[in-house]
């Protein structure tokens, strides 16, 4: 068990063999007193080899149960471990581990923060190089969040995350599947929790492919929509201390 | 006669849309499982009110009635679902399978890790004060 004052990287991954080695000596090399958790959603590559050799602990999902799942088993491995702080990092060397000490920083300085996010599209300096349909689709959401949650939110699809405890502890009872990042946002605002957002530098892929091909955009999109307008009617979208777990077995038929 | 399965149907359609959007908001149902339904559902509201498609509907098939052709296109959009759902079954029986593969290889790892321990159950310990 770890006593306070620590920190843990997760790191999902479906098949980035390729990346996920240099993902994992980058975060050890800058940020030695970090903890790196890989969590290895059912990859069919060398994913699980390639991060324990390279030094991180691994949890192996024995199939594919998709990004939100993954993440959120990173959520329970650090509540069960007593971390204080978790930063989310993608397994496909898009975020840099020299800006966790952003992310950081902005937590220390508003200690009433339950999550920082790392933003692509507030530093002035770069155009974010994403195929356009992407660009079109975090665009809306940014747009349809901000005004749900009252607050200007630039990039809901950001995986690059710190955490508290607070946050961690929520998000370990109850995670949203597909496009979790959204609809986390959401669910933050429902739970009195505040985030905030940070600029970031993001690099493109450097290896694999995404989760979300081209194609399956659009129906993502629906989906997720459907979930944050339905979210919007849920008065309390999710289980509180004491209230029926989030799957339950029906007590008739 | 029309105007009366016509609103039938309507009101169908529309308690089929409300039911399923309550059972997502009461977590009963996953956004992946509501979006046939939805999408039946719908298709099924717009038939209703638009009876010009309807009709063209039942002229391409060859049905005289166009209110058949509205239970013709909800048993194709049934059948479409129920196949859907016996492919999420399927899926769900092998990851089962995988689970309980799983499971017991694990157990079958702790059974020397648990004897290999040194039996010292909290138990005993009650047991022993109570002797003394």
């Amino acid at each position: 068990m770890n006593q306070g004052r620590s920190c843990l990287a997760v790191v999902p991954s479906y098949n980035e063999a390729a990346t996920v080695g240099r993902v994992v000596r980058d975060l050890q090399q800058h940020r030695p007193d970090v903890d790196v958790l890989v969590v290895d959603d059912g990859s069919t590559d060398q994913t699980s080899e390639v991060a324990s050799l390279a030094g991180a602990t691994v949890v192996r999902l024995p199939y594919n149960i998709g990004i939100g799942g993954a993440v959120q088993t990173g959520f329970v491995y650090a509540l069960e471990h007593g971390y204080d702080r978790m930063v989310q990092v993608d397994g496909d060397g898009q975020h840099d581990p020299k800006q966790l000490a952003v992310l950081e920083d902005a937590m220390a300085a508003d200690p009433s923060l339950d999550m920082v996010c790392g933003s692509r599209f507030l530093s002035n300096d770069l155009r974010y190089p994403a195929p356009i349909s992407r660009r079109t689709g975090i665009h809306i959401f940014a747009f349809l969040l901000s005004r749900i949650v009252r607050q200007a939110v630039s990039d809901p699809t950001s995986g690059f995350r710190l955490y508290n405890r607070r946050a961690i502890a929520l998000f370990a009872r109850d995670y949203p599947h597909d496009y979790p990042e959204v609809e986390a946002v959401l669910m933050l605002h429902h739970h009195r929790l505040k985030m905030r957002e940070v600029p970031v530098r993001m690099f493109t892929r450097g290896g694999g492919r995404s989760s979300i091909g081209s194609g399956k955009s659009a129906y993502y999109m629906i989906k997720v929509l459907l979930a944050l307008f339905v979210g919007l009617a849920r008065r309390r979208p999710v289980v509180e201390a004491g209230e029926p777990a989030p799957v339950a077995a029906p007590h008739s038929l | 006669m029309e105007n009366r399965i016509q609103l039938v149907a309507i009101i169908a359609a529309g308690v089929l849309l409300f039911g399923v959007l309550e059972l997502v908001r009461q977590r009963k149902l996953l956004e992946r499982y509501a979006l046939g339904w939805m999408c039946a559902a719908v298709l099924l509201l717009i038939l209703a009110i638009w009876n010009g498609a309807l009709t063209s509907i039942a002229n391409l098939v060859g049905i005289a009635t166009p209110s058949n052709a509205l239970f013709f296109v909800a048993v194709g959009a049934i059948i479409l679902l129920l196949l859907h759902f016996s492919v999420a079954v399927s899926r769900l029986q092998d990851q089962t399978k995988i689970l309980a593969q799983r499971l017991a290889l694990v157990e079958e790892r702790m059974k020397p890790l648990e004897s290999a321990a040194p039996a010292t159950t909290d138990e005993e310990q009650p047991l022993a004060t109570i002797r003394r």
